[in-house]
């Protein structure tokens, strides 16, 4: 380690908003006796009070799915733990199951126990598989424990096959029954109708931790950190031009430019905030931006640029990822990402002419409202974001 | 028709659980590297489904590959952050060992390369995959180095 590197380190250490919650060590014993204690209602209100929202990404309040499949008549009901982080640049749910699995799994069992379910899988992304053994074991002995405690609850693993779309959780659902990944149409939700058509609630590896963690310490400290609209911290994922790549969590709400103090290489230049299907935001815009839900939200997926990097080779990066990954049912994703991608390349090549930049930027919008997932809507994103902030690096 | 019935019952009690499919594929991949037309064809047959279905949802996964492949399937990560941080340098440092480029399998069947979307080790880039095993902090020379050790 470099003597700068470690002075940033001491730095990021040393910052207040710097928090323990996740990897602490803990008495997982304990949490599971709260867990069977308390009651159903009151672990949603609980996760309610916390003000608790996803950690994958979208941000959905986690108590409004828990409600949702707990009232639905159903003769089963099924608790997901969506492990396929495929979003670029993230790798804290890695983390997470290598060091912290009791604690997702706990966290399952109180979502178990909030709506009446006897039924846990985990999906692990297939890029994972080298986690699977130990986590397969440590499956089998959390099973063990609940089963002697007299709680119906099992839970087990699924694999997936490599692709990305498979993060969405219908098209997740899709895969853990066998098919082709491809996105469901919302209504029904999952919660209404998700696996094998059953109430199922779908929550990423670290939302689940969090609500392990709220149940035992109260909803009240969790609450403590954050910003109104994002409470709490999260676990980001830091990598790009920085010498401090790696996991990190943090109190909701910090700005670009404290980030950017903290983690940058003092020659930032932008940062993709939530991974390729995130926003690129330039320096000029760094003390106005909030890492959060009033502002850029994110998955943790945190890539940072530093001025030597090309916008146009990051763009063309990521829409090559997009049109391998688009899963091809609807046409505006389809086409769309094909053709963003000629698009940048026939301008840079001078076969089509600098406005036409226009056009593209149209063709983008266009798939934020005519896309049938997440995944087709999203391109948008990066697009608009990097045309609108580099235009010069991408027509030039 | 009791017959008929006794059939069709047979038949429902051979015919797997349709969420078992992706599992069956897996298992196969794993022992054989591939799926093969053959196998395809079985697999549909055990599940009562037409093949094009089963070759459907297998070719819509890239790790439930359909064309033969090396005994070792190197995966290089091809996104952003690895693009960055020496991906070519990885590429290169294959094709001067094994000079096969991505989507080619050495001559000796050894190994097979495939580029691959993110996966998740962009802490420690560029990485790869050998089979299920993770690759990080990768360089040109130990690169290398991995390779001799899958060779001997």
């Amino acid at each position: 380690m470099t003597i700068d590197t470690k002075e940033k380190k001491d730095k990021i250490n040393s910052c207040k908003k710097k928090v323990d919650l996740i990897f602490r060590d803990q008495d997982i014993n304990k949490v599971i006796d709260r867990i069977l204690e308390i009651s159903p209602d009151n672990i949603i209100n609980e996760i309610k009070d916390s003000g608790l929202r996803g950690r994958g990404g979208a941000g959905f309040p986690t108590w409004i799915k828990l409600k949702g499949a707990k009232e639905i008549e159903s003769d089963s009901r099924y608790v997901v733990c969506n492990a396929d982080e495929g979003e670029p640049g993230t790798f804290k749910d890695r983390e997470i199951i290598e060091k912290n699995p009791e604690k997702i799994l706990a966290g399952m069992t109180a979502v178990a126990k909030a709506i009446g379910s006897d039924k846990g899988i985990i999906y692990l992304r297939a890029e994972y598989n080298y986690l699977l053994e130990d986590l397969q074991k440590k499956v089998e002995l959390f099973n063990d424990r609940l089963g002697r405690r007299g709680f119906d609850f099992t839970v087990e693993i699924k694999s997936g096959s490599g692709a990305y779309v498979c993060g969405e959780e219908t098209s997740l659902l899709e895969s853990m029954e066998g098919k082709r990944g491809e996105a469901r149409n919302k209504p029904p939700f999952p919660s209404q109708s998700g696996y094998l058509r059953k109430p199922t609630v779908i929550n990423n590896v670290e939302t689940l931790v969090y609500v392990e963690i709220i149940l035992s310490d109260g909803a009240e400290s969790f609450k403590k950190l954050g910003t109104m609209d994002s409470r709490g911290a999260k676990v980001f994922s830091i990598s790009g031009d920085t010498e401090v790549p790696g996991i990190y969590e943090i109190e909701m709400g910090m700005t670009l430019k404290e980030f950017s103090d903290l983690f940058g290489d003092r020659n930032t230049k932008a940062i993709q905030v939530g991974g390729a299907s995130g926003f690129c935001i330039p320096r000029s815009k760094f003390e106005e931006t909030i890492i959060g839900f009033e502002g850029i939200p994110t998955g943790g997926s945190m890539i940072l640029f530093s001025g030597k990097r090309s916008m146009y080779n990051i763009l063309h990066n990521y829409l090559e990822f997009f049109v391998e990954e688009s899963c091809g049912q609807c046409t505006p994703c389809r086409v769309g990402c094909q053709q963003l991608l000629k698009g940048i390349e026939s301008i840079k090549k001078g076969i089509k002419p600098k406005n036409y930049i226009e056009d593209l930027l149209d063709l983008a919008k266009t798939m934020k409202i005519t896309a049938k997932c997440g995944l087709g809507q999203s391109v948008c994103n990066p697009f608009v974001s990097i045309v609108e902030n580099f235009r010069e690096e991408i027509i030039y | 028709m009791a017959g008929n019935n006794t059939l069709k019952d047979k038949e429902k009690k051979k015919t797997k659980k349709r969420a078992d499919l992706i599992v069956t594929l897996q298992k196969i991949v794993k022992h054989e590297k591939f799926l093969s037309e053959e196998r395809l064809v079985e697999v549909a047959r055990e599940f009562n489904l037409s093949p094009a279905e089963v070759y459907g949802v297998a070719t819509f996964y890239s790790f439930l590959p359909v064309k033969p492949a090396g005994e070792n399937i190197i995966k290089v990560c091809r996104t952003i952050v690895c693009d960055m941080k020496g991906r070519d340098i990885v590429l290169k440092a294959i094709k001067d060992k094994l000079n096969i480029l991505p989507g080619q399998t050495s001559k000796d069947s050894k190994f097979s390369l495939l580029t691959v979307n993110c996966i998740g080790q962009c802490d420690n880039a560029p990485a790869m995959l050998i089979n299920d095993m993770p690759y990080v902090n990768l360089t040109y020379e130990n690169v290398i180095k991995i390779i001799d050790e899958y060779q001997s």
